[in-house]
């Protein structure tokens, strides 16, 4: 599989073409896609018009680009204006955005090609791509099994070498646990490291857009292409960009690994804790010396983010209302009965399910021992890390309690589903960036994935601590059959 | 134990959500529900007093702009995805009664 870098290279060298490029991915999405449905929407027209664009430029134009020529792949709930944008959802069935995201726009100004839109759980809800009501999204590794969610068809759409890169959202783990279920690097910048405008909006004070990879490499030279200010999201943050390349390369001898008991206790599988403990050893070997650290609030996560994440979700998707866009109910008498049956019709299980328990977390009445009590026990498990941070650079942990489950195995009971996010969420809730790179397969040859999260904006330590296990080991360069 | 919800707070909550739930989604919201929030109820344990609460993890400021005239999409492109339009407005069913007119 070729690298994202690579494949830039050979086009800004001129060895090779944007189109060849972009036509070879085209054919492997047709060949592979069929049985993994990784994409809802394949874009071939405007990449093969992008790809005549870049191949027609001037040599020293060319030249400027960091990512020339590159095929990625975009989570369907990043606005396209070339490209229908769906959330996966009935109630978003035939929109086309009148303008494109901020992240679209710098990948198409740094020459990269959007080449689809990737299949999710509806609005980003879930933790397998099964809340879908466009298909099912296979994990390459085991086609029985999910590919991990909600971002499960950008990361297949890289895992199956469709992509070298694709871009997902991460709300609560919707990037790093799908790019562990299915063997890739998946990324959460700090929040408002890079910009939401453009992303369709689920719980606005923890969504994130990130990167997809096979190599670290690649990851930190699409989050040096996405990352930065934008005036027209408020809580995007003007803190200037790391060289995040640059610092790849530096030694880790002397860094500090926090390891919490708390991510390594009850619920743990053995063939998850075996490949971490081993990716930790490895990191000793490098130089790294681990320390023990608490964590006692990590239990509380869950509720406190089901809580949080619902609320936001529940006023977010108050704007699907059969008006300005969107799903409209045939069966209709006055305005609000329109508004109900749209909404009942057009959203899926659960998005209702989420709307509801966020709309009683808000509710009048409840408002003060839910989401009140939800947002100050946040404060508290930020506090929680911050003083970790005092002792340690980065926090490493599993990714996720087990490898990837079969399809339909946990659909009926969404507490389960919600309790496998314990380790990704806490990053969420406290804004902070985590990162989940490869580091080996269980018995049954499921990958499994090791996360290192760090304070705010400390994005480059996590890619030079990711970057240097990768290169030390070999689990990135096995591709599924 | 008794549900923490019963079908009528469901009911309820569907009504300010704008969700017209069938029957059978009410009572199975009830106990799906009801098991979720027996779930979060343990954040009850966490001692959270004189604890400010996080609304936005990452300190935020206010931010201005400039107070400058730019151009908008325009009322074609604005009503592109309507479901219904009437010239440049969208159109929607009647929003008051006969009676109350």
């Amino acid at each position: 599989m070729t690298t994202a870098s690579d494949i830039s290279e050979s086009v800004r060298e001129g060895s090779a073409t944007a189109t060849e490029t972009i036509k070879s991915a085209l054919s492997a999405i047709a060949k592979r896609d069929k049985d993994l449905g990784a994409f809802v929407f394949v874009c071939e027209d405007h990449a093969l018009k992008q790809a005549d664009r870049i191949d027609g430029m001037a040599a020293d134009d060319k030249r400027r680009l960091p990512l020339a020529g590159v095929p990625i792949a975009l989570k369907d709930n990043i606005c396209t204006d070339f490209a229908p944008t769906t959330c996966a959802s009935k109630i978003l069935d035939n929109f086309n955005p009148p303008y494109s995201a901020h992240v679209t726009k710098k990948l198409i100004e740094a020459g990269a090609i959007v080449i689809g839109k990737t299949n999710l759980d509806e609005f980003a809800m879930g933790s397998s791509t099964e809340n879908s009501a466009k298909c099912i999204t296979r994990n390459p590794w085991d086609r029985g099994r999910v590919p991990g969610g909600s971002s499960g068809g950008s990361a297949v759409s890289v895992a199956a070498g469709m992509t070298p890169i694709a871009l997902g959202s991460d709300t609560g783990g919707s990037i790093r646990q799908p790019a562990s279920l299915t063997g890739v690097v998946g990324l959460k910048p700090t929040y408002g490291r890079v910009s939401r405008y453009g992303l369709v909006a689920f719980g606005s004070s923890l969504d994130q857009i990130g990167p997809f990879a096979r190599t670290v490499e690649d990851a930190a030279l699409l989050l040096g292409v996405i990352a930065g200010s934008d005036s027209r999201d408020s809580t995007c943050i003007s803190t200037d960009v790391a060289d995040y390349l640059g610092s790849l390369s530096d030694s880790i001898a002397g860094k500090k690994i926090g390891i919490a008991r708390e991510y390594f206790g009850e619920g743990l599988v053995d063939g998850t804790r075996k490949q971490v403990e081993s990716s930790l050893e490895k990191l000793r070997e490098l130089g790294a010396e681990t320390v023990e650290i608490d964590l006692p609030l990590t239990k509380y996560g869950i509720a406190c983010y089901y809580l949080i994440a619902t609320a936001e979700a529940s006023s977010n998707l108050a704007r699907y209302d059969g008006v300005h866009y969107g799903h409209r109910s045939k069966n209709v008498g006055d305005i609000v009965e329109m508004y109900s049956a749209s909404r009942v019709e057009g959203f899926g299980p659960e998005v209702k399910r989420r709307i509801m328990l966020g709309t009683y977390a808000l509710s009048s009445g409840y408002y003060d021992a839910y989401y009140l009590r939800a947002m100050k026990v946040r404060t508290l498990l930020r506090r929680d890390l911050e003083k970790a941070f005092e002792k340690v650079d980065v926090i490493c942990s599993p990714v996720t309690p087990d490898t990837a489950f079969k399809i339909g195995e946990k659909s009926s009971d969404p507490l389960a589903m919600y309790l496998a996010d314990v380790y990704t969420i806490t990053a969420n809730l406290a804004g902070i960036p985590a990162i989940s790179v490869p580091c080996g397969f269980d018995d049954a040859g499921l990958p499994v994935g090791l996360q290192i999260m760090g304070p705010a904006f400390s994005e480059a330590t996590l890619l030079n601590v990711a970057h240097q296990y990768q290169i030390n080991t070999n689990h990135h360069k096995k591709m599924p059959v | 134990m008794a549900n923490p919800l019963s079908e009528s707070d469901v009911r309820h909550i569907a009504t300010l959500g704008r969700l017209q739930l069938s029957n059978d989604e009410i009572a199975m919201m009830t106990e799906e529900l009801s098991a979720i929030v027996g779930y979060v109820d343990q954040l009850n344990e966490v001692d959270v007093e004189g604890v400010v609460p996080t609304a936005h993890a990452v300190d935020v400021q206010n931010v201005f702009r400039d107070d400058v005239v730019r151009d908008s999409i325009g009322s074609d492109k604005a009503l592109a995805n309507a479901p219904e339009r009437d010239k440049t407005f969208f159109k929607v069913p009647k929003v008051l009664d006969q009676d109350t007119v």
